[in-house]
């Protein structure tokens, strides 16, 4: 191919110019030759056989043999390396092990000597220097800090201070008003959101069949209508007092006018009501004016549910699942088991039962509790006692005699009893008397007798969060926040819940809201109070001051 | 370096003394008396605050130094010793 091609462009130009102009004719020829080049070029990659390439494929062929001989070299260098790293670490190994097997030989102790030399920290230079120098003086201060009272009562005020108390809502059912129907108690669900009241009547002893209601508002709801309850439920007979339960926060258990205990589901809209205890002879055949959860002794996550009432009795209702409630166990109160440190007044005839108004449980021993009887005194009792109660009651299960001590009475009978959460021994009683009565569970006489009401005091509640704080009903409509940090014979704060010929009936302390304090008056009204920041907010050494009073020694 | 141990326990046996940390120039504890997390949360927050307290107070007057640092909270006294090369955090509870 090659010799062949250059011979066209001569024969070309040939044709082209001739022979005579030999100038142009090489001026041609040469561009010719420059066109003929290019063509070459783009030809030689057409060709099959170029004359260059034909050296290089003959030395290539001789590089073949060469790797099957490498590779064989590779893997034997492979089998040395590992052979050699195995071997070397084998030796550190026996190293080591060498040492722990001397000193596992000795005691435990060894081993733990091991440990802190091989925390035994670096030697950093200077670090003696400076804590030498510096030793002085950190241990001056560290003694002059653990002296000095500079910052006794000191408190940084971070947040906006909600200076006073505030009416947030003022909630009603105006079917229950109405009827003139009163809010018997108020209880919070377990997420501090929902409030629940019941309506009844407590001024009037007359047995009646009189409708009554439960009712629910959630406060977080939008569009909360304070005339319209998110739930009601129809009760047969008059409501006396409910309970939320401490964790479940649909349920709500309550006590009728009737005897009756009940229990209500506010999550299932058809019927609420899924358990109740009948009217059995185990029921109680006065009204129920406290029912409360009551944590199961053998099973900490189960509740019971606790009643108390005027015929005396104390009982522990469990759930069945038919919807009944059964009774697992009971208390009575006897006049005559009454312990005898108090000279009862009255001349008693027989076996008297003596009605329980009011129950609270002891925040640090789940065996305790405080009840207020109609005789106008508190009595300490315990779930722990063995002894029976004198009569045979006719009831399915033997019932117990409680009672353990009794505190110097009231000049009436008590309405409520509140077992202090900050203090094993302290609790408060108040009653017909308009007296609030502070007590330490180890004296018969009151620590602090205070008169806050001219009528009667109807409910008495401590804060959950102030360990000196504590709010009481009135008959004269009035909410009163008492303090003992700020003065121990006047309240700190007086509440006008409603108007001077209205008594309110219930308070109630929200625990998972602390500025929240739900309170029931006789025109069926429930108001939620918003408490300024001093209510809310625990001040230095309150619980030291709480100590001091419980501490007083009255007898 | 018994002598530093010592020192550091004569210090922790006061009256109130919850912890000792001394912590070096990069803000790395390099002793500590309480648990890892603790410390590693002290040492890391307290150097930064101690830096910035100097500063600040070069800043305001650049021939004054800071020599001690005392933190009034709530719940404790934070007190910090600072040196060119360590600071010693000490962490008490206030008077009874």
């Amino acid at each position: 191919m090659g010799p062949t091609r250059p011979q066209e462009p001569t024969r070309l130009a040939w044709e082209d110019g001739g022979s005579r102009e030999v100038a142009r004719g090489c001026s041609r020829l040469g561009l010719q030759a420059s066109v003929l080049l290019e063509r070459r070029t783009a030809t030689s990659c057409f060709s099959p056989i170029a004359g260059m390439f034909r050296d290089g494929v003959v030395r290539g062929a001789d590089v073949e043999s060469l790797w099957r001989r490498d590779q064989g070299t590779r893997c034997e260098a492979k089998s040395c390396q590992t052979g050699e790293i195995s071997t070397m670490e084998a030796a550190v190994q026996s190293h080591s092990i060498r040492d722990a097997g001397m000193q596992t030989d000795q005691s435990e102790e060894t081993i733990q000597d091991l440990d802190i030399q091989k925390e035994a920290p670096v030697d950093y230079p200077g670090l003696l220097s400076f804590l030498q120098g510096v030793e002085d003086v950190v241990i001056k201060e560290l003694n002059k800090n653990w002296r000095s009272h500079a910052f006794d009562g000191f408190e940084v005020n971070w947040v906006d201070q909600n200076e006073t108390v505030s009416c947030l809502h003022s909630l009603l059912y105006p079917e229950a008003q109405d009827q003139k129907l009163q809010v018997t108690s108020i209880s919070w669900n377990a997420t501090g959101s929902v409030v629940a009241c019941s309506y009844g009547r407590l001024d009037d002893g007359d047995w009646s069949t009189e409708k009554s209601y439960v009712c629910t508002w959630n406060l977080d709801r939008r569009g909360l209508n304070p005339k319209r309850p998110d739930l009601v439920v129809d009760v047969p007979s008059s409501v006396m007092c409910l309970a939320f339960h401490p964790s479940q926060p649909s349920l709500i258990v309550g006590g009728l006018y009737s005897g009756e205990v009940l229990i209500w589901d506010t999550s299932r809209i058809e019927d609420p009501l899924i358990w109740r205890t009948g009217m059995t002879d185990d029921t109680h055949t006065d009204p129920v004016y406290q029912v409360d959860w009551f944590q199961d002794s053998k099973h900490s996550h189960h509740f019971q549910i606790l009643s108390v009432s005027t015929d005396g009795k104390i009982l522990v209702w469990q759930t069945q699942r038919d919807g009944q409630l059964t009774l697992v166990e009971g208390f009575a109160l006897v006049a005559q088991q009454i312990p005898r440190s108090m000279k009862l007044k009255k001349r008693t005839r027989g076996e008297t039962a003596v009605g329980v108004t009011s129950l609270s449980f002891s925040h640090f021993d789940p065996s305790v509790f405080i009840v207020g009887v109609e005789g106008g005194y508190s009595l300490k009792c315990s779930t722990a006692v063995e002894t029976t109660a004198a009569p045979g009651t006719g009831s399915s299960v033997p019932l117990k005699a409680p009672a353990q001590f009794a505190f110097s009475p009231h000049g009436g009978p008590v309405y409520c009893v509140s077992c202090s959460p900050f203090h094993r021994n302290l609790f408060l009683s108040c009653g017909t008397d308009g007296h609030v009565h502070l007590h330490s569970m180890l004296q018969a006489q009151p620590l602090i007798s205070l008169q806050l009401s001219k009528k009667y005091l109807f409910s008495v509640c401590w804060s959950p969060v102030r360990p000196l704080v504590f709010a009481a009903a009135t008959g004269e409509g009035e909410v009163q926040l008492f303090d003992f940090g700020k003065s121990s014979q006047k309240p700190a704060v007086s509440i006008k819940q409603a108007s001077a010929q209205t008594p309110v009936y219930c308070i109630e302390f929200n625990i998972k809201q602390p500025q929240l304090l739900a309170a029931g008056d006789a025109r069926g009204v429930l108001k939620i109070w918003q408490l300024s920041s001093d209510f809310i907010q625990q001040g230095p050494k309150e619980v030291n001051h709480l100590e001091q009073l419980a501490n007083e020694v009255t007898d | 370096m018994a002598e530093v141990e010592e020192m550091l326990k004569r210090i922790q046996a006061h009256k109130g003394v919850i912890g000792t940390i001394v912590v070096n120039a990069e803000g790395i504890p390099i002793r500590t008396t309480l648990d890892n997390s603790t410390t590693v949360q002290y040492a890391g927050l307290l150097h930064q605050l101690t830096m910035k307290a100097r500063s600040t107070v070069r800043d305001i007057d650049p021939q004054n130094d800071l020599t001690f640092l005392r933190i009034r909270s709530k719940k404790h006294e934070i007190m910090v010793a600072p040196d060119k090369e360590y600071l010693l955090i000490v962490i008490q509870n206030p008077c009874e």
